[in-house]
């Protein structure tokens, strides 16, 4: 993360005049979010966000769980959680291989941070949802289908 | 956005902190349009950081496709009940908001 | 005419000596000639089983499907049997109470010669001889779900009368799906008000719920695991240690409405039931560890294979009239698998014989109610009177007479969807009409009268609103293509257990062994047009998941067709053409 920046943050500026002073044009969001990787999120196919993150060999692990519904109850709100029994593990990034950008959500795991992240995510139709773990150095890969579907007519 | 952040802290079984939080905001992908086809402006959270005391626990940074209200949940060895935590966020607008949580 | 106790009793034990041979351990434990209830006593332990009675209090018709195909490795498997396939697979003879009770053959003729199915106080009669055969504290009697929801009543008392119903029954320990589709508040009072215990091992709060969940006062919310109810309960059966686990429906925000029950959420879960699984198994000391699931017969077979540990999943959801389990493999052992049917039909009698701290061997039977062969329960039919009273004027009315056998149950358009769909066209003067693929409904037979009745046990949901939109071709496609998804999709985890949606001015051709996308094609309207993709069309419907429909209640649609029609009758059903399910077993031939 860009360390100018968070002192930036630091000096406990409040939102609001941040916003403010954005959009006074004294300073632009991409000044202050240089650490945003845009070409990963804004990458249009899981190769494309894999190369963007600093890609390189991926191995399918069964050491990289996801837990995922099998066919979600909303598209809009699908909880994943990604976790791993891998030691060493430093990033964890979220995709969904069908959605227009893949890239959801990439996460810097510091020493004494478990590898177990769940949060929300939107998916637009039928996808594999895919983890991707970076254990020393090395990256691991497993993924999962979750099927939207427009649901009623049960029972 | 002052008070968009909800956050519980609690030590596990195992001794590690499990943190959970729930931020209120839109989201928006900047590709989807309103009722009368005019485009909605993105705004979504880029980065989320959670520190224990000093030490940073996690950075995080998110894509438009992190569900509305996002929630996150994770967990750090080396925390006390009692200990404070931080979170705060920024959206690609520049917007910002943090919170603190005493670990349970 | 209807035959008598004892005409019964003889047209079963001319069954017997015809060579109804029984096919599986189970079945054998009924010898020629013996009284269709007489079930000898067995091992030390025995477990009850009802489920999806869809709150039918008094006796019913109740038709099995003549469609129930299983495709990929559960074709020709139960519960993918029907008529003579099924009979043959359980060794019944043709033509006896049983063939009746477990097959849609000469449906008609038969109901009329057997009489009527079900109704509590009949059950309630069974019940209690069973258990009082079993002696004091030595059974339990379990309930699947689907019991809070299905008729008039239930829906005017909000699951009321079901709940009042099963606790004079005696019902132990039950799970649910229908049993949330009335509101949150409504379904904790109702378990509050049941004298049994609700479990579900697979509901636990939404991530918000958790930060500021309404109900955290109610007594089977665990705040630290997240589950919204009790997941299992510990019973002593005999003195012998019973876990119940529960699995409720896994789809319930997806196939009902989540509006009601926006706290809480979902799902099969397998790795949690194994879990929970080991967990009992090492703390909870049980002899016996059994599933009251609400999964669907597909899915809790598959959940066999993958969870071990677990002694009997009782089953139900896909109304799967099963005579005997299923006994299915796994890395700890063996499960059995049952199924018991709907509406009140049938009771399912487990006995084991535990010892040793384990499950040594086992006895079961799907007994069928017949009505007239169980003598009604005083207290229960007191009760049953008594609540339905205030609404007998509305129930009886006659709508029109039955020209045809009117029933619903099968994976495509039943007679009753079809006429639900032509009423829907008509009053909404629409080109298509779609109906949801309930399982639930019970039968009226050629020449009766139609009441509101039993038009409200086809229709009788918290969410029964109309509309008559404007959707494309390719709208159309795309839901027939979702929904046979849910039904067909090769792995039964990926099934949400109804049945494929009701379609009126339609036809179309359907390979269910294809994949999502290219099982439909040839759609045609009645009129003879094809259906294009970009066109728009008048389609009228009802039982929206996602909002509210704006228009009137679908009883009330189809109650104005039939009082106008005076007599129902089918012009046309509007049956898919099938591809490539020549030779399956669950298709009448």
């Amino acid at each position: 993360m860009n360390m100018k920046r968070r002192l930036f943050l630091k000096g406990t500026l409040a939102s609001t005049t941040i916003a403010l002073a954005a959009g006074a044009g004294l300073i632009t969001p991409q000044q202050l979010l240089a650490a945003w990787p845009e070409s990963a999120f804004g990458a249009k196919s899981v190769d494309d966000a894999y190369s963007a993150i600093g890609g390189g060999a991926r191995t399918p692990s069964d050491a990289v769980m996801i837990k995922a519904p099998q066919i979600a109850e909303n598209g809009a709100v699908v909880p994943i959680t990604v976790s791993s029994t891998l030691k060493g593990v430093t990033r964890i990034a979220i995709l969904v291989e069908k959605n227009a950008t893949p890239l959801v959500a990439l996460y810097q795991l510091p020493t004494g941070t478990h590898p177990y992240v769940s949060t929300r995510i939107k998916m637009g139709k039928t996808s594999n949802v895919i983890a991707m773990i970076e254990a020393e150095g090395a990256l691991y890969t497993a993924e999962k289908e979750v099927k939207v579907t427009i649901g009623g007519c049960g029972g | 956005m002052a008070g968009s952040i909800k956050i519980r802290a609690k030590i596990e079984s195992d001794g590690a902190c499990e943190v959970k939080a729930l931020i209120k905001h839109t989201m928006e992908t900047g590709m989807r349009k309103d009722k009368d086809g005019e485009k909605i402006p993105a705004k979504f959270i880029q980065e989320i950081l959670c520190k224990h005391g000093d030490k940073v626990v996690l950075e995080t940074n998110w894509g438009g496709a992190v569900s509305k209200n996002p929630y996150i949940s994770f967990r750090f060895d080396g925390a006390s009940k009692g200990d404070k935590i931080e979170l705060s966020w920024t959206d690609n607008t520049g917007e910002s908001d943090a919170a603190e949580a005493i670990i349970k | 005419m209807s035959l008598s106790r004892r005409q019964f009793i003889q047209l079963i034990s001319l069954a017997g000596a015809a060579g109804m041979l029984p096919a599986t351990a189970s079945a054998a434990s009924r010898r020629q000639g013996e009284d269709l209830y007489q079930t000898p006593g067995f091992g030390n332990v025995s477990l009850l089983h009802i489920t999806d009675t869809h709150a039918q209090l008094n006796p019913i018709y109740f038709r099995e499907p003549s469609v129930n195909l299983g495709l990929g490795r559960a074709k020709g498997k139960a519960p993918h049997l029907v008529g003579e396939a099924l009979l043959h697979h359980f060794g019944i003879a043709a033509g006896t109470p049983e063939a009746h009770a477990f097959t849609y053959l000469g449906f008609s003729e038969a109901a009329q010669q057997y009489g009527k199915v079900g109704g509590f106080a009949h059950l309630a009669t069974l019940v209690k001889q069973i258990r009082a055969e079993r002696g004091e504290g030595n059974s339990l009697l379990l309930d699947g779900g689907d019991t809070w929801q299905g008729s008039g009543t239930a829906l005017w008392t909000r699951g009321k009368d079901m709940v009042g119903a099963c606790n004079l029954l005696g019902v132990d320990v039950m799970t649910g799906h229908w049993e949330f589709t009335y509101r949150d508040s409504e379904v904790l009072q109702n378990i509050n008000d049941f004298n049994g215990d609700f479990v579900a091992n697979n509901v636990s709060l939404t991530e918000d719920a958790l930060f500021d969940y309404r109900f955290s006062d109610f007594a089977g919310y665990d705040e630290d695991s997240g589950h919204a109810f009790k997941p299992y309960t510990m019973r002593e059966v005999n003195g012998v240690r019973v876990a119940v686990i529960g699995q409720a429906f896994p789809y319930t925000p997806i196939a009902n409405p989540s509006r009601f029950i926006p706290d809480w959420t979902f799902g099969i879960r397998p790795e949690e039931m194994q879990e929970r699984v080991d967990q009992i198994r090492e703390k909870e000391n049980p002899a016996v560890v059994v599933v009251i699931s609400h999964n669907g017969m597909d899915v809790d077979l598959k959940l066999a294979e993958v969870v071990s540990g677990i002694d009997v999943i009782f089953g139900g959801h896909t109304h799967d009239g099963v005579p005997a389990p299923i006994a299915v493999s796994n890395r700890g052992g063996k499960t059995l698998v049952t199924n018991a049917g709907s509406n009140g039909k049938y009771l399912g009698v487990m006995d084991l014989d535990v010892r040793g701290g384990k499950v040594q061997d086992f006895r079961y039977r799907l007994l069928p109610i017949f009505s007239n062969l169980l003598k009604a329960d005083a207290e229960m039919q007191r009760y049953i009177d008594e609540v339905r009273r205030p609404y007998l004027g509305q129930l009886n009315e006659k709508l029109a007479l039955a020209e045809d056998l009117l029933y619903r149950r099968g994976n495509f358009n039943g007679t009753f969807d079809q006429i639900i769909c032509d009423a829907q066209r008509v009053v909404g003067d629409a080109e298509i009409a779609l109906s949801p693929g309930f399982r639930w409904g019970t039968t009226v037979l050629p020449g009766q009268a139609i009441t509101m009745e039993n038009l409200l046990d086809q229709t009788a949901t918290t969410y029964p609103e109309t509309y008559v939109r404007e959707m494309s071709g390719a709208d159309i496609k795309r839901i027939l293509e979702d929904v046979l998804d849910n039904l067909f999709n090769p792995d039964p985890f990926f099934q949400q257990g109804g049945d494929m949606v009701r379609v009126g001015g339609l036809d179309y051709v359907c390979e269910p062994g294809a994949t999502i996308g290219s099982r439909v094609s040839d759609l045609t309207l009645d009129s003879g047009k094809k259906l294009e993709a970009t066109k728009k069309y008048k389609v009228a419907g009802w039982a929206t998941v996602g909002s509210q429909a704006p228009g009137a209640p679908i009883w009330e649609v189809v109650a104005e067709y039939l009082r106008q029609q005076k007599v129902a009758k089918i012009e046309k059903m509007n049956l898919p053409k099938l591809k490539g399910v020549a030779g399956n077993p669950g298709i009448a031939a």
